[in-house]
């Protein structure tokens, strides 16, 4: 068998679904978990590790048959994996394929790293503020502390 | 003003702030009158704070309303662990309007989405105090005869002091020159030089604290420098002394120069400066009872000072 046709092997095909590809190795888990993959009970989920890729050396991607994510939804991974690529598949095609950028809000998401905030002494959501998609810098709406992506908390 | 709780200074634009300054100066005319009768306030302060405390209850009680509240949270039920919505929820019920100082950052701006009664956010923790801006600003004003293009000199602790972050803010809108004055580890954080920057402000920042920057100035805004903001406790002695202004520092100064402090103040400001007709905190200070008035006419509403 050609090298392509292995690669193509390595992942069940997917005929409705969302592919998201260029996952970190080591970030991998913590995009399941982002996604909340274990409330899925009802879809077929395909999960891979280590695969090849030119691009990053080795990659994760996960699969999810017949499933299709808000943009508020699945947003939030880009806090772990920025470079993340979506692909949206219907009838075994690709007929959307876009990174995952960050919301202009994270909400419940992200733990305020400052323990004077109102956030860590009260029952109530998290709020923050995306400042930068790019460099993944968000700032707690009450607290108004700057959390740089490298410090970002998650709950 | 964005919004009817006034929680950050960031909320105010350019004509709020002309507008609540321009009526802290009626009720400086005339502090004593009947807007507030048969209304409510309750002060919950969950951290004390007398001074505050005091300025905006003669507020309210010049104003012709009454006052509910605490100024001890260790009495309240918020001691015997209920949440601060619960608290909130409940004093709503009994006032029209929330003046609240609490000890955690962003506490007001959780009341005020918890509530409809407008919240007054009279400090929370290390981040905002916006009355303490608006006074400031008031002060300013009143002792300079304008806002715009002043030359304003900040000296101390410029990196964990709220009011002067705040005063930038505030300050932002009126074209002002800045002189940062602080030790390298309490220099002006990038957040707000970056604000500066981004609007066209001119700024310097100093080490030294020079009598050479004190004659530029207009306004010369001291804070304290506070030995437990420091890591390294050598540093701190080196320091100490170098951000004290003494009386013989203002004597070539401009005519027109205010000193302005927050206050408490602990060793900055010399006891002899007190005498010099440049000082101008302890009257800063009594500026906050009208400007406090001017904010809750402002949160409530109330535009006719009649
Ligand atoms: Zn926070």
């Amino acid at each position: 068998m050609s090298d392509n046709k292995k690669r193509e092997l390595q992942v069940a095909a997917l005929e409705n679904g969302t592919a998201i590809d260029h996952i970190p190795p080591e970030q991998l888990f913590k995009v399941a978990y982002l996604l909340q993959l274990e409330k899925l009970v009802d879809k077929t989920i395909t999960i891979g590790n280590n695969f090849y890729s030119k691009k990053m050396g080795r990659k994760g991607v996960i699969k999810i048959a017949n499933k299709f994510f808000g943009k508020d939804e699945i947003s939030r991974i880009a806090l772990v994996a920025p470079n993340v690529i979506l692909n949206e598949i219907r009838d075994f095609e690709v007929v959307k394929k876009y990174p995952v950028t960050l919301p202009d809000e994270l909400v419940a998401l992200v733990k305020c790293n400052n323990p004077k905030c109102i956030t860590n002494n009260e029952p109530m959501a998290t709020r923050f503020t995306v400042l930068d998609k790019e460099k993944g810098t968000i700032k707690c709406r009450y607290c108004e502390r700057k959390i740089n992506k490298e410090d970002i908390i998650i709950k | 003003m964005k919004g009817k709780s006034l929680v950050s200074i960031d909320q105010c634009s350019k004509g709020d702030i002309l507008r609540i300054l321009e009526n802290a100066g009626k009720f400086e005319e005339n502090p004593n009158r009947t807007l507030l009768e048969g209304k409510v306030a309750a002060t919950l302060f969950f951290e004390p704070s007398t001074r505050t405390r005091l300025s905006f209850e003669t507020a309210v009680n010049r104003l012709g309303g009454r006052v509910i509240g605490f100024q001890d949270a260790s009495t309240t039920s918020s001691s015997k662990g209920e949440t601060l919505k619960d608290t909130i929820l409940m004093v709503s019920n009994y006032a029209d309007l929330i003046i609240m100082r609490h000890y955690l950052e962003g506490a007001a701006r959780y009341a005020s989405e918890v509530t409809d009664v407008p919240v007054i956010n009279a400090g929370d923790g290390a981040n905002q105090h916006p009355s303490q801006t608006l006074l400031d600003l008031y002060s300013i004003q009143k002792t300079q005869g304008q806002l715009t293009d002043l030359t304003i000199t900040i000296v101390g602790d410029l990196k964990y002091g709220r009011t002067v972050h705040s005063l930038i803010v505030g300050m932002s809108h009126f074209n002002p020159t800045f002189h940062f004055i602080a030790p390298e580890e309490l220099r002006m954080p990038d957040e707000q030089k970056n604000l500066c920057d981004k609007l066209g402000i001119n700024y310097t920042e100093h080490t030294v604290f020079t009598e050479d920057i004190i004659n530029q100035s207009d306004i010369l805004y001291m804070t304290r420098v506070q030995r437990e903001r420091f890591t390294d406790l050598e540093e701190y002695e080196r320091v100490k002394n170098i951000y004290i202004l003494k009386n013989d520092m203002l004597k070539g100064s401009r005519d027109n120069l205010r000193i302005l402090h927050p206050l408490p103040r602990v060793n900055e400001i010399a006891y002899d400066v007190d005498d010099n007709p440049k000082a101008y905190f302890i009257q800063q200070a009594h500026n906050g009872l009208f400007t406090r008035q001017a904010i809750i006419c402002e949160v409530l509403g109330i535009t006719e000072l009649i």
